[in-house]
């Protein structure tokens, strides 16, 4: 297939092209520059990769002073396409008056769009930078309060992301 | 008949209506919030404003009386922007809790937001705060800063409940809404002003932050909580109850229901005390076995008797549909005469719906020919002429006299939703499905037949296949998610529980769903004749009174 979606035919190469040699040499000589420019391949796991700030690892909640800054709107459990989001809401005496009984996303439906993050009235839900995930079962795919809250502290460098690109 | 034109089409209206009522009959919508057809005029919104010719200035639409030659624009220049106005002016101080807010989803200052506003605000000073929780009853709580002010709860206290309780004090932006000093609003219909506040400042104690209005699904049904039978909905989430709604139906509960109906009458469908699955007395034990064995175990406990010692109880609490199968089980299959039902009523009727006869269905079981006279059953039990029971949904051994009767039974065959007392003296217990489960039919005491629908699934209903109500969830859960995974019970229709037993005992029928057991049931019962499901809808039918002629409610 050519750029404009137009498919190309055997008849329709040139002359130089259809001898292949010159072709073969071209990309060769793509390879060999390659050679000398900078390495961008990471041994990983014994290097890891720091994402930048705009990053989209998985979502998590924020903890605030020792709670949670969500307060079970539900809005990121409508807006969420892959339906990753659980939500269960119930009172509080804190002046929030809700907070999530239950929180749960399923990560394996999670397609890491953040659109969550995006809707999220409170800044409650962000995007991280962890992106290693790994499980050996469904069930274990469904991460609770338990492993999705994360101090303020850990995140700070998304919030300020997420404030200069609103 | 006047003749008024709005916004240049021209109609024949009545001349006592309102201007707001006028254009509701003829399909137009005229935005408002302290109106409702139910209460008085208060006219204190200002949300109904329209343009009316040769009027100087613009008038309320809702305390404006039609006239001959009205020329009415709603939707003009000068309409339209009192209508931004109204509402720039109602979001001065109403707080941004949509998010926390129950009412989101249903709200008309929401909807109204999108329809009727230009969706921005001039206003940057500090919001007026209020009270967030303010109990005005046992079953009703306030958030005094979503309150609009439009008095529908204060009207409906005066005028419908008959608890004037509710009034405004203090002025300007620091109005509050509260109950008189030392009163609390407790009206058995205190609930009702949950729907009636067009936003969301009145909450319900029980359902608060339970769930959000779109993950739930809704299904039409009715109130099994007296003989009233208010047109009801069920919302459901993941397989479980959350809230009962009134639906409206001007024959028998307008736009109300009462808050016992509301609370008592669905935790028990969710609820742990369910029967489980199909169990059978073995040497004083409760052994749980599968439906086939436990019917077999009927079956075979049945026939161990003579017809003469075996009586059946009927019961107010199951649809026409249980009770006419039931009916036709104990006369051709079994072959006795000794059939009866229980009654169950406790205070009085009141003026507004409230009914002393306590089941859905009593009207349904006479109309069948059972009749209420139990006591010639209780005490051939208690002489020992009658050795063996078959009872349909009800907690008979909750009457001490029964209670006494039942343990004195050689043999006790009993369907329930939930283990109780008559349970705990049974032989084989078979599980039934809850009104929430099933299709079926009630006829609440004004003769009036109406249609319950399944709201909630058992393990052998599926929502799609047999067209349930179904919410976003519902369609979209996978095997693998939890929030698909609401418990569901192994409960039958009784209907379909008699229907196995009397092909044990080798009659076979074939009812495949409730709706061929209505059809045969109005074809042998005479106040049934000519009904249909499609005919009852969702407001329900009269059934013909004996003489043959139709009345109306
Ligand atoms: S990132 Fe997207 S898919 Fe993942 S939970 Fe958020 S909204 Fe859902
Ligand atoms: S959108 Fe934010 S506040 Fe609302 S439930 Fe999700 S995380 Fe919580
Ligand atoms: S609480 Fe609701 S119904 Fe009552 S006055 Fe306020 S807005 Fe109106
Ligand atoms: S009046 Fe009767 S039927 Fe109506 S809601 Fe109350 S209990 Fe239910
Ligand atoms: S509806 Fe007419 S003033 Fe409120």
């Amino acid at each position: 297939m050519s750029q404009n979606g137009k498919m190309i035919r055997k008849e329709d190469l040139s002359f130089w092209q259809r001898i292949y040699i010159p072709e073969i040499l071209k990309g060769l000589r793509l390879t060999f520059m390659a050679l000398f420019r900078r390495k961008i391949t990471i041994q990983y796991p014994e290097k890891r990769f720091t994402p930048p700030d705009s990053f989209r690892g998985r979502p998590v909640l924020v903890e605030e002073n020792g709670v949670e800054r969500c307060v079970a709107c539900g809005l990121c459990s409508r807006v969420c396409p892959a339906l990753a989001i659980e939500v269960q809401a119930n009172e509080t005496a804190l002046e929030k008056e809700r907070y999530p009984e239950k929180f749960e996303i399923n990560m394996v439906r999670c397609i890491f769009c953040g659109f969550c993050e995006e809707v999220c009235p409170e800044e409650a839900i962000i995007m991280s930078k962890e992106y290693e995930l790994v499980f050996e079962s469904q069930e274990e795919a469904v991460f609770g309060k338990d492993k999705l809250l994360v101090p303020i502290e850990k995140v700070r460098d998304r919030l300020e992301f997420l404030h200069k690109h609103r | 008949m006047a003749t008024i034109t709005i916004d240049e089409k021209k109609f024949e209206v009545d001349p006592q209506l309102t201007v707001i009522q006028a254009a509701a009959q003829q399909g137009i919508e005229i935005p408002h919030f302290c109106y409702h057809p139910k209460l008085s005029v208060a006219g204190n919104c200002r949300m109904c404003l329209v343009e009316i010719e040769k009027m100087p200035k613009l008038a309320i639409a809702c305390a404006t009386q039609v006239a001959d030659g009205m020329v009415v624009k709603t939707r003009s220049e000068r309409v339209l922007k009192a209508q931004h106005a109204v509402m720039e002016f109602l979001l001065i101080n109403h707080p941004l809790d949509c998010p926390i807010c129950d009412e989101a989803g249903e709200c008309k200052l929401q909807d109204y937001a999108y329809k009727y506003s230009i969706g921005a605000s001039r206003f940057d000073e500090d919001k007026v705060h209020k009270p967030k929780r303010y109990p005005l009853g046992p079953n009703v709580i306030l958030d005094v800063e979503r309150c609009i002010m439009c008095s529908r709860c204060v009207r409906f206290a005066d005028e419908i409940a008959h608890q004037p309780v509710l009034t405004f004090t203090q002025r300007g932006d620091h109005v509050v809404l509260t109950t008189f000093p030392e009163t609390q609003f407790d009206s058995p219909y205190s609930m009702n002003v949950i729907e009636l506040c067009p936003v969301g400042a009145l909450t319900s104690t029980d359902f608060r932050f339970r769930a959000r209005v779109w993950e739930m699904s809704s299904t039409e049904s009715v109130c099994v909580g007296c003989a009233r039978g208010c047109n009801i909905n069920i919302w459901v989430r993941n397989n479980e109850i959350l809230r009962l709604t009134p639906r409206q139906n001007e024959d028998v509960n307008s736009f109300w229901m009462c808050d016992e109906g509301r609370l008592g009458t669905f935790k028990f469908v969710n609820g742990p005390g369910r029967v489980s699955s199909p169990w059978i007395r073995k040497d004083d034990r409760k052994v749980t076995v599968g439906w086939d064995e436990a019917i077999a175990a009927a079956a075979s406990g049945l026939k161990a008797f003579k017809k003469g010692e075996i009586a059946g109880l009927a019961s107010a609490y199951a649809t026409n549909e249980d009770n006419f199968a039931f009916l036709k089980f104990m006369r051709d299959v079994v072959g006795t005469k000794a059939i009866a039902f229980l009654e169950h009523t406790a205070g009085e009727d009141d003026d507004l719906l409230i009914r002393a006869d306590k089941t859905p269905n009593a009207g349904g079981v006479r109309a069948l020919g059972i009749g209420s006279n139990a006591d010639s059953i209780l005490r051939r039990i208690n002489d020992g002429a009658i050795r063996a029971l078959y009872a349909l949904e009800d907690d008979i051994a909750a009457n001490p006299d029964w209670k006494n009767a039942l343990a004195k039974l050689e043999f006790l065959v009993v369907h329930s939703p939930v283990e109780n007392a008559t349970t705990e003296l049974a032989d084989v217990v078979l599980p039934a499905s809850t009104y929430a489960e099933k299709h079926g039919t009630f006829v609440n005491f004004q003769k009036r037949v109406q249609r319950i629908r399944p709201a909630v699934a058992t393990t052998e209903q599926d929502r799609a296949l047999d067209g349930f109500a179904m919410s976003r969830w519902d369609k979209f859960a996978s095997h693998n998610d939890r929030w698909g995974k609401g418990p569901r019970r192994d409960a039958r229709p009784s209907w379909r529980i008699v229907q196995s037993l009397a092909g044990a005992m080798g009659t076979k029928w074939k009812f495949t769903t409730a709706e061929n057991v209505f059809a045969e049931l109005a074809e042998n019962v005479p106040e049934f004749k000519g009904l249909r499901y499609l005919s009852i809808g969702t407001r329900g039918a009269l059934l013909r009174t004996p003489q043959r002629v139709t009345e109306k409610a």
